[in-house]
This record gives structure tokens, sequence and C-alpha cells, in this order.
């Protein structure tokens, strides 16, 4: 409880800062959050749209929580959620004539099977070579957005457009979508689908050994060690799951949206998946909160441009920025009252 | 003879920005402070620099705000993470991305738009200034900062600091103050690496200019074992890939297409990860790194 109502003060104490700021831009604060609140929650297109951008964020979200979990720190959702997508695409476009039920569900272990590869390498460099996590997955960041490039340009382009994107899938691939509810807003199943998951992932680490073994690695290396746990072993695991998690981004981007993979695709999902992740305390129930409420951020603020005279959309990134740091600091008074040593993550040991 | 010469010449530039950055990199993270955050200072300093150089139409005084604007960025940085004890990855992250939304948000307000800045007039940034006063400065940098780490007393505070900060707090120094000058000090060799991307090499501020040079910067940091002398080799050698990426773009090395050029951009994070996996083994990072001190 004291958590929750924790969370929910670091993002009033967020939001209400990233509005101060806009001041200085001579907008009305008051202005900016009512264009935020209409713009987010205003029409049903309005509503459609906040639950699409919140179903990436899910799976990063998850993603982050469950490297979190497991005590490694995984800042590269962005790479391999480029990576699934992109499996995802290739798939579709390899073998575009298989029929719905199989097309997706191939698509979508594409995905995942990509996205848990590109996580397992920084896992297991980190369990077997000693070499840090977090820049590990930095660096593969750089590299999963060169090779996707590559990929698109040179083998799947579609060369009828201008735009750096792949051909298109199968039209056997496409999810079944809400549309008509949401004013056209491309709302998917992915989004069930990404409940699902989040409810999986809550299964996972509540009532599997696996999931034990995790999150014992996460809560102390050396009591996992002596419990007979293969540390190194689980490392990988929840590496290549949090991989694997970020990677079923694609399924949302490319079966449930577009139908192919476009360069760039990602306003950074895999980024705000730290900041969901963290705002639910990796608590797989509050990631799917966390994950609304970021997604409404981020069309909110997408209407900025239009609806003010100064300030623009990139007052997400001020406004994430400032929930992340919000969330993550603990100021003294709670720290006396609870002689808690560890960090705000418990688990995380940098 | 002379191509050599000229990818000589173009790693020394290249790298000038990582140097600088690697070396703040080193002074917070000897102190115990791991700092993520290099790529948002730089990206700070780069911003301010090319900003403040196009109103006074002087590189120099760009140079200087670009130091104050990094100081007062590390200096949130470390009111987050010093004091109130923000895990130093979550809080550096949130710092980039700060950046990144920050520094478009004061372009649009100052040059209405939110991606470059207006180009600078050559007097007003430093590209006459000739490469061997740089490379001197950069040395004489190098030089005074491994002076002070090893042979001055406030240099090893920063040092116990981050090896066992216990002890420095048994000796009535406060290991608070001395990692706070730390990170703080960090901010203004970043913001200096990212001043010399947009008034010295470049001639105007870009969107998203560092492209990961922080990251790549902490790498070298690593490494290079956390020792100025080494990181800045490891700058150097990181600074080839790059030179040698611009070099390689559009040359055709085998059959009958230039590489990809996303090959050679990939080629730096690679090495990157390659080098740290296999030899980073002996190398061993400040004891106390990412750990907030309770002064019991």
């Amino acid at each position: 409880m004291r958590e929750i109502l924790r969370s929910i003060l670091a993002v009033a104490v967020g939001i209400g800062l990233g509005l101060l700021v806009t001041m200085a831009a001579g907008e009305n604060p008051l202005h900016v959050g009512s264009v935020l609140l209409k713009s987010a929650f205003g029409s049903s297109y309005d509503l459609g749209m906040t639950l699409f951008y919140a179903s990436p964020l899910i799976f990063t979200g998850l993603s982050v929580a469950t490297a979190f979990k497991a005590g490694l720190f995984n800042i590269g959702a962005e790479g391999q959620l480029a990576v699934g997508a992109l499996a995802a695409a290739c798939v579709g476009i390899l073998f575009p004539n298989l029929p719905s039920p199989i097309g997706p569900i191939l698509g979508t272990l594409a995905a995942f099977f990509a996205g848990a590869c590109w996580g397992a390498i920084p896992g297991w460099l980190r369990a077997y070579r000693g070499s840090h996590e977090v820049i590990n997955t930095i660096m593969m960041n750089f590299v999963a957005a060169g090779l996707c490039s590559w990929v698109t340009l040179y083998w799947i382009r579609n060369t009828n457009t201008q735009n750096p994107e792949s051909l298109s899938v199968g039209q056997g691939y496409l999810l079944a979508h809400f549309r008509t509810w949401f004013g056209d807003a491309p709302v998917s199943s992915a989004l069930v689908f990404a409940v699902l998951c989040a409810g999986a992932v809550y299964w996972f680490f509540s009532k599997t050994v696996y999931g034990f073994e995790l999150r014992t690695v996460g809560e102390s290396e050396s009591v996992a060690k002596t419990a007979g746990i293969p540390v190194k072993r689980a490392r990988v695991l929840a590496m290549a799951l949090s991989g694997g998690l970020a990677g079923l981004v694609g399924v949302v981007e490319v079966l449930g949206n577009s139908g192919k993979f476009k360069i760039d695709f990602s306003p950074g999902y895999g980024f705000i998946g730290i900041a969901v992740a963290l705002l639910a305390r990796s608590h797989p129930m509050g990631v799917v909160v966390a994950a609304l409420l970021f997604g409404a951020l981020h069309k909110g603020t997408a209407d900025l441009d239009l609806e003010t005279e100064r300030v623009t959309r990139d007052v997400s990134a001020i406004l994430q920025a400032l929930v992340i740091l919000a969330v993550s600091a603990q100021p003294t008074w709670s720290f006396i009252k609870r002689k808690k040593k560890s960090s705000t993550l418990k688990g995380v040991q940098t | 003879m002379s191509t050599l010469w000229s990818i000589f010449e173009s790693t020394l530039r290249v790298s000038t920005p990582l140097i600088f950055a690697a070396l703040g990199g080193m002074l917070s993270e000897r102190s115990g402070v791991i700092n993520i955050a290099l790529e948002g200072m730089m990206l700070v300093g780069a911003f301010t620099a090319a900003a403040i150089a196009y109103y006074t139409g002087s590189a120099e005084w760009g140079l200087l705000a670009a130091t104050g604007a990094g100081m007062v960025f590390a200096t949130i940085y470390a009111v987050f993470v010093i004091y109130l004890r923000s895990n130093q990855i979550v809080a550096g992250t949130a710092m980039n991305l700060l950046a990144m939304g920050l520094i478009p948000f004061v372009n649009k307000i100052l040059f209405d738009s939110t991606g470059a800045t207006p180009n600078l007039p050559l007097s007003a940034r430093f590209q006459s200034v000739p490469l061997w006063m740089v490379l001197g400065m950069t040395l004489t940098l190098i030089g005074v900062l491994s002076f002070w780490m090893n042979r001055t007393r406030s240099g090893i505070w920063v040092r116990f600091a981050g090896e066992n900060p216990e002890a420095l707090d048994t000796q009535g120094i406060s290991v608070i103050r001395v990692r706070t000058f730390a990170v703080i000090c960090s901010g203004a060799l970043a913001a200096w690496g990212g001043a010399s991307l947009s008034i010295w090499l470049a001639s105007s501020f870009s969107r998203n200019m560092t492209a990961g040079r922080g990251f790549i910067a902490l790498a070298a940091l690593i490494f290079g074992k956390w020792k100025p002398i080494p990181a800045a080799l490891a700058c150097l050698f990181f600074g080839l890939t790059e030179a040698l990426q611009i070099r390689l773009q559009g040359v055709i090395l085998w059959g009958t297409q230039p590489v990809p050029v996303q090959f050679i951009q990939i080629l730096p994070y690679v090495v990157t990860m390659v080098v740290l996996a296999g030899w980073v083994g002996q190398s061993r990072a400040p004891k106390a790194l990412g750990l907030p001190f309770d002064k019991a």
C-alpha cells in the first residue's frame, strides 16, 4: 500500500514539475495539462491511441521488470524490440500465404525468439564473461539499429515507397482489431495478449521453480549459491525472457498495426519501459497500470505541437525523466523511518 | 601515406570529445558514482556551447557557458544519486532522457525549431584552432588529472570515496562532499566533450548530436580500467574505428558492392563488447562503485 502511494505521489510530483517547466516557454501549465488530458482521453479515437501506445509499453515494462527481479538491468529493450519486430516482419514476408491462426502464432514466436536471443547475449556475457549487462545492452541497442536498417534496406525493402520500410506481411498475419470501437485507432488483440502476458509473468514468478530461482538470484547471489541454484544459468534465462518480452512489441507493431517493419518505428518504447517497470515496482499487474499511464502521457504530448504555441511533443521525454527521478528518489525521512538499506529496486545490485 | 596521415589526424579529432567525456566519467566513477548520464551531460554541453556562441558570437563564451551548464546538470544528478539515494543507473538513464527532452524544448524557445541551432559563423567556433593545440590541452588535462589522482591529498580522497568510503569518513572527510565535487567536475568535463563536437568539429548543434558517444566514452573508461592514460588510449582506439567508418563509407573492399554503411556504423559497438568480454577480466571497478553512502 505504501509502495503504491509512493508511486502515485512520484507521478504527481513528476508531472507537476514537468508542467511547471512549460512555464519557461510562456505556456500556462494548466492549459498544457488540460491539453494532455483531452488529447489522451478526449474521444474514443484518443482513448484508442492511448491504449495502442500502452500495448508495447506493457511488453517493455514486463521486460525490464523481469530483469529487475533477477537483479539485472535491461537497458536494451529498445534493441530487443527492434529485432523482434524485424523477425515478425521477415516471417510474414517469407511465408506470405499462411492462414490466420498459424501466421500470427509463427510471427509471435519469431518475435519472441529473436528478442530472447538478443537479450540472452548480454545475459551470457554477464554470467560467463563478467562484463556488465548495462554497457552491453546499450551497445546491443546500437548494433540492433544498424542490423535492422541493413536487413530492411538491403533484403526486404518496399521499393514502391521512399519511406525506409519493409514489404508488407501476408494478409493472414494481421491480428483481429477493434478499430471500429476506437474511431479507427489501431487497437488490436495484441493489447489483450499483452495483458495475458502480464498474467503469465506474474504466474511465472510466483508459482514456478524457475521464477523462484530468478527472484532468489535477484535478492541475494550468495543465498542463491548456497541453495544450489545455478546462478549463471538463471541470469541468462532472465535476460532471454526479458529480451523475448521486449521482442513481443513486434506483435503489436507489425502484426497488430502496420503490417510491416518501419525503421525507427519505436519512439523509445524500450526506455519508457524502464519508467513503467520502476513505477510498477516490477509487479506485472502494476506494469499494466503504469503502461496505461505512460501511454496516456505519450498520446497526450503528441498533440502539444498543434494545440500549443511554444511547446512540442519533446515535453514527453521531460515528463518521463522527471517521473523516473521522482520514483527513484528516496528522501531521507522515509529512509530513517524504515531503516532499510537497500536501493529502490529490491534485488538490483549495481 | 597521405591516407594514413588523414586517418591518423581524424582519429585524433574524433577522439577528443571521447577523451574529455571519459576523463569526466573517471572522476565520477572513481569517487563511487556510476555515470550513465555522461551522454546527457555531453549533449547539454554541445547544445549550450552552440547556443551561447551563437548569441555572443564568441566561442570562448560558448565553452564557458557549456562548462556551467554541464556543472548545473551534473548537480541535479548528484542531488538525486548522492542525497536522495536514487539508484545510479536509473537516475542516469533519466538524466539522459531529460537532456533529450529539455534541449529541443529550449531550442524551440530560442530558435523556434526542435532540431538544430543556427549555423555559427567562423568567428563563433573553434574551427581555426589547430589540432596540436587541442591535443596539447588534452594531454595536459590527462597529465594533471593523473597527477592529482595519484599524488595529491584531495585526489586520494576521491579514490577513497570510491574504494573505502568508511575509512575516509573516519578521517573526518565528508564522503558526500567529495562525491558531489567529483560528479560536478565530471559534468564540466563531459560538457567540454560535447562542446568540442558542436563548436570545434562541427559548426552548429544538431539533434542528438552526441549519438551514443557518452556511452562509448563510458565503455572506454571501463576498458581503460578506470585510469586516465589507459582510458585515453581506449578513446583513441574507439576514435580510430569512428575515423575508419567515415573513411570506409562507399569504399569497395571486396566484390562489387561497397561495404554496407550499417556494418561500419556498428563496428565500434561490437568492438566494445568483444573487448569488454575478453580483456576487462583483470580490470577491477572501484569497490564502492554504485553504492550510496550512509553515514551511520
